[in-house]
């Protein structure tokens, strides 16, 4: 099949395992997401608009939300950096762990964190860094890069993990998923008793009360602040929420949606080091809020997409994310808040990412699903239109040029004139027409019989 | 400029050719209380309900919770020193007060207090300032969380509004657990395999 899209090409050389992986595991999480709504909530619609709106107040007062925050986490004795982009997140890490005299880190998962590269960065900074989320964990040791938000190895089979397990030396070839977590459950526990540093991401931010909010399953930011003696959350700003009250709906819907859990199990609400007489966990918190071109957004016409609390959901429903999987978006963020975000997030390199708004048929199941109530497909369209105003290569292959098609539309003339001239068109082979944009048109459609041209008659004639 | 005034400037300008501002959106609390709970005689009745729902054990007799262990094979464990004496003389069972690192894994269980428990979801609510090592309710693959009765609050809204100025408060529902390897569900991952909830009369 002759595709233009580089998303389709992917889709179409896809390994019919991974294709597998890829669909079976989306469906099933959108079939259950959708089961936990509706068993709980007699109008679960509801909660995903006032959650939008708590997102959108909060994105259109976030100066004064960011300063409340800084504020309150300040006195709750947590240090509050700031950084701009990539270069300056990692720098202040680097820095933190240079002042504590830290070696080691463990890391919880992070979405901001695989935008900035801080794996990589610390290791070449002579830092040890471990992925402690399972998923995570594997596509460290394979030097693989997530394909879903929520499940980053859903791509990946027992088998494949088994032998990199076997190539790391955690033991001899086993594929059977409780011994793969036992080993790797094993294998962690040393490293965060060993490790100095715990670096976490956020999933929401009280401005109220100076806590960030862990959302996790395994257990792994637990163990990321309890044996170690500093605590770093690196958190991007669109993370806040106005108040404590306002994460009781947050951590509703985000088990919902994500995973279709009542709660996720783990819900950590943290907001500063250990308690006197606690004999673990950090003796120092740092949070680092991160912009990296999320001002830049916030001040297009493209803002709704920093409502997203990365739950997965428009992903699991999207029918081309299930055939496509994620890596084929080539960018952090995968599915239909990827086609969004990685485009606005590229900055100067937004034309190398500008076919990915093409990639969604506007079913609208993105924004149907979303709990942040995010109208996806109106984005994309608005990202198909910048890309198109600024003529990037990638957004126009596979569109005809409609140049001539849009003349005609913009002058009532030659429409008229045009229109009178329809039923020339029943008598001559509209496949012959030597015009592209027409042959592109008709190579997938019949062009049905022109019966119009009457109306105008009528309308002159009507007393 | 500093990264951030960089970033509240930026910000600033982002937002101020805005020309009207989503109002912060009133909603009431019973938005997002869980109408699938059922009907429960009691509050103790509707967590003990919703623990089990999540995969976690719930017991009110410290004689069957002994038991259990023993079954489990848990003869060796950490207890809280404020709770100790319940725990203490429990045959075949020994338990240490002083959380030792360097047995990480020797330990079967751990035994800690629970602030709070959540009715409408089976969640344990763990706080700093209750909970006498960290490492403990963590590490042993079996967790057992001590409270009272008259901890456990009907919902989640509530549990929040009880949180005080804890730095770290962790909601617990269940056993950890991963469905990373194929979809495939696995209760122990870095934490308990076995979550369970001790709940004792006054
Ligand atoms: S855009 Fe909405 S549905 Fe998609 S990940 Fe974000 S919050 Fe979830």
């Amino acid at each position: 099949m002759k595709t233009h899209q580089q998303i389709d090409r992917v889709a179409r050389d896809l390994d019919p395992e991974v294709h597998q992986a890829n669909f079976m595991g989306a469906k099933l999480k959108s079939e259950r997401r959708y089961a936990a709504l509706e068993r709980d909530y007699p109008d679960s619609d509801k909660l995903r608009q006032v959650a939008g709106q708590i997102k959108q107040h909060t994105l259109e007062h976030l100066d004064q939300y960011l300063e409340q925050a800084e504020a309150a986490f300040q006195k709750n004795g947590v240090k509050v950096h700031f950084a701009t982009d990539d270069a300056a997140v990692n720098a202040t890490v680097l820095r933190i762990m240079n002042e504590t005299g830290s070696q080691r880190m463990v890391k919880s998962k992070s979405m901001v964190t695989e935008e900035i590269h801080l794996l990589d960065y610390l290791e070449r900074h002579g830092k040890e860094v471990v992925e402690t989320d399972l998923g995570e964990f594997i596509l460290q040791i394979d030097g693989d890069h997530p394909s879903h938000i929520v499940t980053p190895i859903v791509h990946k089979n027992r088998r494949g993990i088994a032998e990199s397990f076997e190539r790391k030396g955690l033991g001899d070839y086993n594929d059977d998923p409780e011994t793969i977590t036992r080993r790797a459950r094993a294998y962690l526990r040393q490293k965060y008793l060993d490790a100095d540093v715990g670096l976490t991401g956020a999933n929401f931010v009280s401005a109220e009360s100076g806590r960030i909010v862990l959302v996790t399953n395994e257990g792994n930011a637990r163990f990321c602040m309890a044996a170690n003696r500093v605590h770093i959350a690196v958190v991007g700003i669109e993370k806040l929420v106005p108040t404590d009250r306002d994460l009781g709906l947050f951590i509703n819907l985000i088990g919902r949606s994500g995973t279709g859990q009542q709660l996720t199990v783990y819900n950590q609400f943290i907001g500063g080091p250990r308690v006197e007489g606690q004999p673990h966990g950090p003796e120092e918190m740092h949070v680092v809020f991160v912009d990296n071109r999320r001002t830049e957004v916030l001040a297009s016409d493209c803002r709704e997409i920093l409502r997203c609390i990365r739950c997965g959901a428009c992903l699991n429903v999207c029918p081309i994310y299930r055939q496509s999987g994620g890596h084929a978006y080539r960018s952090v963020y995968p599915g239909p808040v990827g086609a969004v975000l990685s485009p606005l997030l590229a900055g100067n390199r937004f034309p190398e990412l500008a076919d990915l708004p093409k990639a969604s048929s506007l079913c609208g199941a993105c924004n149907e699903v979303c709990p942040v109530d995010i109208p996806i497909p109106d984005l994309l369209l608005r990202l198909r239109d910048k890309a198109k105003r600024e003529g990037a290569k990638d957004a126009m292959k596979g569109t005809p040029n409609l140049g001539m098609w849009a003349t005609l539309c913009s002058q009532p003339a030659m429409w008229k004139t045009a229109l009178s001239m329809g039923h020339t068109m029943n008598y001559i082979p509209t496949e012959m027409i030597p015009n592209p944009s027409a042959k592109a048109w008709q190579a997938a459609r019949k062009l049905p019989k022109f019966q119009g041209g009457e109306f105008r008659k009528w309308f002159k004639n009507r007393k | 400029m500093s990264d951030r005034e960089q970033i509240f400037s930026a910000i600033r300008a982002a937002l101020a050719p805005l020309p009207e501002k989503t109002a912060r959106p009133e909603w009431d609390d019973s938005l997002i209380v869980c109408t699938a709970s059922g009907q429960f005689e009691s509050l103790p009745a509707q967590f003990a309900d919703k623990l089990c729902a999540a995969s976690g054990k719930f017991f009110d007799s410290i004689e069957a919770l002994a038991q259990f262990l023993k079954e489990q094979g848990g003869t060796f464990g950490y207890c809280d020193p404020a709770l100790a004496g319940h725990f203490q003389g429990w045959d075949g069972i020994r338990v240490e007060t002083d959380f030792d690192e360097n047995k990480i894994n020797e330990y079967s269980f751990g035994i800690t207090r629970a602030s709070a428990a959540i009715a409408e979801s089976g969640t344990l609510v763990l706080k700093d300032c209750v909970t006498s090592a960290r490492l403990a309710a963590l590490a042993p693959w079996i967790h057992i969380a001590v409270l009272h009765q008259s901890d456990i609050v009907a919902t989640i809204g509530e549990a929040i509004q009880g949180f005080g100025d804890d730095p770290s408060v962790i909601f617990a529902t269940g056993p950890s657990k991963t469905a990373d390897v194929e979809g495939i569900l696995i209760e122990g991952v870095h934490g308990p395999g076995v979550q369970i909830a001790l709940v004792l009369p006054e």
